[in-house]
Order: structure tokens, then sequence, then C-alpha cells
């Protein structure tokens, strides 16, 4: 009997390596669901308790910004969906191009990350002793930008480990190891990094835009 | 041909002996040897563990505060909670027994990841190794509840590491559950459907939901309180409006259920046990797998019993107390499934039978005082009162110990291929029985009458009952310590054990003890249902399971 090179020894065949995998992430997807779900349900608590603090903190945010990034993450998801499609395809040379793509979109997303960050250590409106609570009438404000920092800073840390593990992926495609029929890994990457993308779907509108008209 | 006889000679290589040296444990993917690397580890942290509970003890001894003073009494609750629940109760039966059997009753060569899995134990290795710093470099006080304020702010011992350490060993919770979920939806063996599955495996899917489900929460709780403790992001903080009520739902939510992780897979142990001791099919096999997703799905409804006297809303507190009694018929659905088995059974006692008998009584006890603490009148008399003390070791110790060690002596012959020595065997588990209840039994009294928990001193009246209990605990820690003895002894010395020494149903007993690498030559077929004892089936030795001799004449082994 030829094992193809991919299969691991403890499974029948390629088909139920394969849905083991996707099964295996999907549970992992639903344990990170539950995880941010924390975040989600301080945020809900607080923002039903002190909507006033909520205005008065998301109106501090940069809505350009927001707004760039949340183009940048939908168009990564985007490449990460055409890697996939060469790799079925057999084009190898694609697989390499839109990895290359996801990652530097990623790349992108921190970086506009970052300016947003460094502009709140700027004018103080990182939470701890140094928080510049002069420039807001309402003291719980203060819990709005730290449950800004602890979400977009856990879903920044998910990016980091995203653009990890595709910069993985790149060296195996630069070494030709994904197959029509054999791509598992490309295919569970991509979950995660759609999923990584619709936590920020959701943070985008809770943390910018709510409120913004008042 | 003469090559082949040499091979037929040699009794084939198993799992231990497959390959030597340190380096093919340290870095094995062997479902086996993960489980047997989680035995010596969690072995370690209940010892630990338990040292601090013979301090504990010995303090109360008097009602001066004599041994230790306050505030390193408070570190030693401390210690000894966290040290038991996240670094032995937790992963004790799932990664240990589960580990090591849940692949060869699902017929595969394997769990889903097995990578994975070796990682969850180096998560867990590294978890446990910061909070035994944290340990050292002066423990912490918080109780095993990290309930803030007092962890963000005012706390001066070592919340962060131990913050850490539970945080990082919580994904090897996850890991494992991980595992157990994939592998036992797409592994089983043909033939092999849910309702023909060992009730110890739906045991462990029920615990890998409850580990997957509410372990990310935990993780998220605690790392909200370190980020508040180390950066002063205060979302608990009431200086800035934040709501320390907030953490204790975010907690609850992941720690009632815990108990659940802590008590399902011993369930699951008692099942198989029982079923095989008794010699007949388990009575409800149906009620008993659901009951597990039931008590799994409920177990996530009920957090809020922790918060009677927290100020949290009367209404709540209602709720919350009626799902309380819900979520405890699962359980008495399985203890009258149980007893029915017995009724008519064949019923021997080696022990682990004796273990699952003392199982079935203690975890009665537990989950009925478990209820008074759910009523929410009584709840306000005895909160926070011995009476909770005594009612959660009747179900963790009295409950999920016993059922850990019941296992770990009916499937000791399969691990390690080795008889345990059945009469001294008897013997400590009578002792620890004995010493359990002196324990644990004199602490229902304690509290009813109103002593309360986490003081080093007490008034003088309640002395007597205090030396009762220390007296207990004494022959609990003896007893504990002769199974350590006798089971490494029989590594040695013990009879070799047959492949089927109980002469029970189940895949994991049509390998040979110990199994080879791969557990199974060829993948099984599964033609019966689980248990499929026959009616007139006693238990007495018959050739099946006589230990297997190896043939010593070439010719006879040729063609085997
Ligand atoms: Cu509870």
């Amino acid at each position: 009997m030829s094992h193809h090179p991919a299969l691991a020894h403890h499974f029948e065949d390629l088909e139920q390596q394969h849905e083991s995998a996707t099964l295996g992430m999907w549970a992992f997807l639903i344990t990170e669901v539950m995880f941010f779900g924390g975040l989600f349900t301080a945020y809900a608590v607080y923002r039903w308790r002190y909507p006033e603090a909520w205005l008065e903190g998301s109106h501090e945010l940069d809505i350009g910004l927001g707004a760039l990034n949340t183009a940048i993450l939908i168009g990564s998801s985007l490449t990460v969906v055409l890697s996939i499609h060469a790799a079925q395809r057999g084009e190898s040379r694609k697989i390499v191009r839109w990895l290359l793509a996801t990652i530097g979109l990623g790349l992108a997303f921190l970086v506009v990350k970052a300016i947003e960050y460094s502009h709140k250590f700027h004018v103080g409106h990182v939470p701890g002793p140094n928080f510049a609570s002069g420039d807001f009438v309402h003291t719980e404000t203060q819990l709005y930008f730290g449950l800004y920092f602890a979400m977009t800073g856990m879903h920044a840390v998910h990016m980091v480990i995203g653009i990890g593990l595709f910069a993985v992926l790149l060296g195996m495609a630069m070494r030709r190891r994904f197959t029509p029929e054999h791509h598992s890994w490309l295919e569970m990457c991509g979950l995660y990094w759609h999923f990584v993308d619709i936590v920020w779907i959701f943070l985008f509108p809770l943390l910018y835009l709510l409120g913004r008209n008042q | 041909m003469s090559a082949d006889t040499k091979r037929a000679a040699a009794p084939e290589p198993n799992y231990i002996t497959a390959n030597y040296g340190i380096k093919s444990w340290l870095l094995t993917t062997d479902h086996k040897r993960i489980g047997l690397l989680y035995l010596i580890s969690i072995s370690v942290f209940f010892f630990i563990g338990g040292a601090f509970a013979v301090l504990i003890r010995m303090e109360l001894l008097t009602p001066e505060g004599d041994l230790v003073d306050s505030e390193t009494y408070n570190k030693l609750f401390t210690q000894h909670g966290l040290i038991m629940i996240f670094f032995f109760l937790v992963p004790s039966i799932p990664a240990v027994l589960g580990n090591f059997l849940l692949p060869i009753m699902l017929g595969a060569k394997d769990l889903a990841f097995p990578r994975i899995n070796l990682l969850s134990w180096y998560v867990y290795t590294v978890g446990g190794l910061v909070t035994l710093y944290a340990t050292a470099t002066g423990g912490v006080d918080t109780g095993w509840t990290f309930y803030t304020p007092y962890s963000s702010t005012y706390a001066n011992t070592q919340v962060m590491y131990t913050a850490v350490g539970v945080f990082i060993t919580g994904f090897s919770s996850i890991l494992t559950g991980l595992n157990f979920i994939v592998t036992t939806h797409k592994m089983r063996a043909p033939g092999l459907t849910w309702f023909r599955l060992p009730l110890f495996v739906w045991a462990q899917y029920a615990t890998s939901l409850i580990m997957v489900l509410g372990t990310p929460v935990l993780a998220i709780t605690i790392l909200l309180v370190a980020l508040e403790r180390g950066l002063g992001i205060g979302i608990f903080d009431p200086k800035l409006g934040g709501d320390p009520l907030l953490f204790q739902h975010l907690f609850w939510f992941y720690s009632h259920p815990a108990v659940y992780i802590m008590i399902l897979p011993g369930m699951g142990v008692i099942s198989e046990v029982i079923s095989c001791f008794a010699r007949k099919r388990v009575f409800g096999y149906g009620f008993i797998a659901f009951s597990s997703l039931a008590i799994a799905v409920l177990g996530f409804l009920v957090w809020g019993h922790h918060m009677f006297t927290s100020g949290q809303s009367v209404y709540a507190g209602l709720v919350f107390s009626f799902l309380t009694m819900v979520v405890a018929i699962p359980s008495a659905v399985k203890v009258f499934n149980w007893i029915a088995t017995l009724y008519k059974g064949s019923i021997s006692f080696e022990t682990p039978m004796l273990y699952a008998l003392g199982f079935i009584g203690l975890f009665t006890i537990g989950g009925l005082t478990g209820i008074f603490l759910g009523t929410l009148a009584l709840d306000v008399h005895v909160h926070d009162t011995y009476f909770v003390v005594a009612h959660f070791h009747y179900v963790m110790v009295g409950g999920m110990v016993m059922a850990y060690l019941a296992g770990i002596h009916f499937w000791w012959p399969k691990i390690t291929g080795r008889m345990y020595p059945e009469t001294i065997a008897k013997f400590a588990a009578v002792v620890i029985f004995i010493g359990f209840n002196l324990t644990f039994f004199p602490q229902f009294l304690l509290g009813y009458v109103g002593m309360p928990r986490r003081y080093h001193a007490y008034p003088e009246e309640f002395q007597v009952l205090n030396v009762m209990s220390t007296a207990g605990a004494s022959i609990l820690g003896i007893g504990y310590l002769i199974p350590m003895g006798y089971l490494v002894w029989s590594l040695w010395w013990g009879k070799v054990a047959a492949a089927n020494p109980w002469r029970a149903k189940g895949l994991e007993w049509e390998v040979p003890s110990p199994p080879p690498t791969f557990n199974f030559d060829q993948t099984p077929v599964v033609t019966e249902e689980a248990y499929a004892y026959a009616a007139d089936d006693s238990f007495v030795e018959t050739e099946a399971a006589k230990p297997p001799t190896y043939p010593s004449d070439p010719k006879v082994g040729a063609d085997s």
C-alpha cells in the first residue's frame, strides 16, 4: 500500500485527515469566540451603564484610520482566498504571490494601528496613572479606553500570530509543498485569518462608529 | 524463514519497549507515553498540594494561631487550592487515563493531533513551573478565586506570576479538549457508532466540550486582572466605575463548569468499573450518556449560585438557585443507573470496585449537600463556612480522587503490563475511605454551627471537631502514600498482567498489555454494544485471563 507523503501514520486516508483538521480548526475558533466573548461582555455591560462616557471616548478615535484598516483587512481576506484558489489549481507561483500580499496587508494593518496607538500615548489617553483625565467630563471614559486597548490589543496579537503563520506557509509554498489535493494547512490558516477579520468587523463599529452622529 | 522465527520468539515490542532514552519520551507523540508523562507530573503536583493541606490541618489542630501567622495561612490555603484544582483535578483523569485510553477505546492508532497532544503537556509543565516559581518566591494569598479588587490592587504577593501560570496551563486543557472532540468525531473504528461507545468516552467528550467552551473565558478574565495589576488598565476597578462583580460573573462562568471538568471524567471511570465488576451491561446506557451532555450544557447556567451574598440581584439569585436544582438531576440519574446496574449483578470486590462504591456514596453526600448550598435561603446561613469546604471536598476528593484511583487501579495492568498487589491495595482503599470521612464529615458539623472558612484561629468550642479532622487527614495522607509505594513496586515485582485480567469488555482489553505503539495491527471492526457481558458470566480467572506465554521453542512461534 503506497502512502501519500502528506498522510500521517494514524489516519486511514487523506479525507479523514482533512476532515479532522477542519473540525479541529472550527472547534478552536469556537474557543476564540468564547475568549473574545469575555471582552465583548465587559464592553456591553459598561456601555449600557455609562453611555455618555462611551460617547466621549469614541469621539477620540480616528474614523478615517479605522475605516482604512477595515478595508485593508477585508482585502487581506480576499488575498487568502485567492492563494487557496491558486493551490486548488496547482499554481504554485500564484500561491506565493497571494501569500506575500496577505502578509503585506497584515503588516500594513499593524502599522496603521501603531500610528493610532502612538497618538493615544502622545495625548495621554492610555489608561493608567498617567491618564489625562482632565480631558474628559466622565471618569468612566478611562474604562472605555481600557477596553479599547484590551480589545484592539488582543486583536493585534492575533494578527501577529496570523502573520507568523503565513510566513511559515510562504516558506512551504516556495518549496512547493501544496498540491491541488493536499493544502489543508493553507485552508486552516485561512479560516483563522477570516476569524480575526470578523473580530475586527465587530470592533470597528462598536468602538469607532456607534453614537458618532450624536 | 529463520529471521521470521527469531522475531516470533521474542515478545513483540510494546509502547514502552519500542525505544529507549529520555529523548524518546520527551519528544514522543504516542498518546500512551504522553499519558504517562502527565501521570508523573500530576502526581508531583498532587503531593505538593497535599503538603499544603498537611500544614493547614496542623495549624488548625489548636484554636490559637500558633504554627503560622494569618498571612502565611492565607497563602497556604490559596496554594493548596490553586495547585489541586488547576494542576491536579482538572487534568487528572482526562490527561492521564483519557489520553491513554480514548484512542484505544475508539479503535484508533492515536489522537487526531499527536503533536498538539505533546504540546499540551509542555504547556502544562511550563504553566506549572511558573506557578511553582511564584510559590517558591513568596506565594499568593488571594484564594484560588483571584477576587478583584484584592487581587488587582491590594494584594502584595505573587499574583502576577501565579496568574500567568494558570493562564498558560489553561491552554493545555483547551488543547486536550480539542483533540478529544475531533478524535471522537472522526476516528471511531468501523461499526463503532455513537451508542456503542464506552460511557468513559461519552464522559470525556462532555468534559472536552466544557474545556473548550469554558477555559477561554477564564483565560480572558485572568488576562484582564493581569492587565489591571500590571499596566493599570482597570477594567474591574471601582474607582473608574469598573465592577468587581463583573469579574466574579466571568470567573464563575468558567469555574462552576470547571467543577464538572473535574467530576465528569470520574463518572466515566465509575461506569466502566461498575459494569465490569457487576458483570452486567450498564443499566440505562442512553440516560448515562445523555446525562453527561446535559451536565455539560446546564453547568454553564448556574454560576450565579456562588454569588448569592455578593450583591447580585435577588431575582437573579432565585433563577440561579432554581437552575442549580435542575443541574443536580442528571447527576442523580447517573447514581440511580449505577445502583440499578449493581442490582442482581455478580458483584466482586476488587480494588477498583471498592473505590467505585466509595465514589457513589461520597459523591452522593457531596452532591446532596451541594443542593443545600444551592438553596438561596440556606446558603445565606452557611455561606463561607466549613460546610462549603466539606461539600466540595466530598465531591472533589471523595468523588474525583476516588474515581481517579479506581481508574488507575483498573487500567494499571493495561498501562504497565503488571498487576498491583490486590490485598494491600484493598487495605489502602479502606484506609483512604476511613481517613477521608474522618477528615471531612466533622467539617459539615463545624460549618453548620458557624465556623468560617479561611481563618487560622478559631473559638475553643470548635477544637474537638478540628482535632478529629486533623486526625482523619493524617490517616488519609498515609492512605495516599500506600498506593504510591506499591504501584511503583509493582513495576518491577508485580505479577505479569494478561491482556484482559478482569475479563472486561472494550477494545482496550483486546490489545496486549502494555499495548504496542500503534495500538492495533489492523483497524478493529466493532460488531457489538458496549458492556456486552453475558448473563451467567461471573468473575473467575480463565484461560483468556492468564498471562501470555512466549514460546521458547522457535517452531511453536513460527506461524503465529
Ligand atoms: Cu458552582
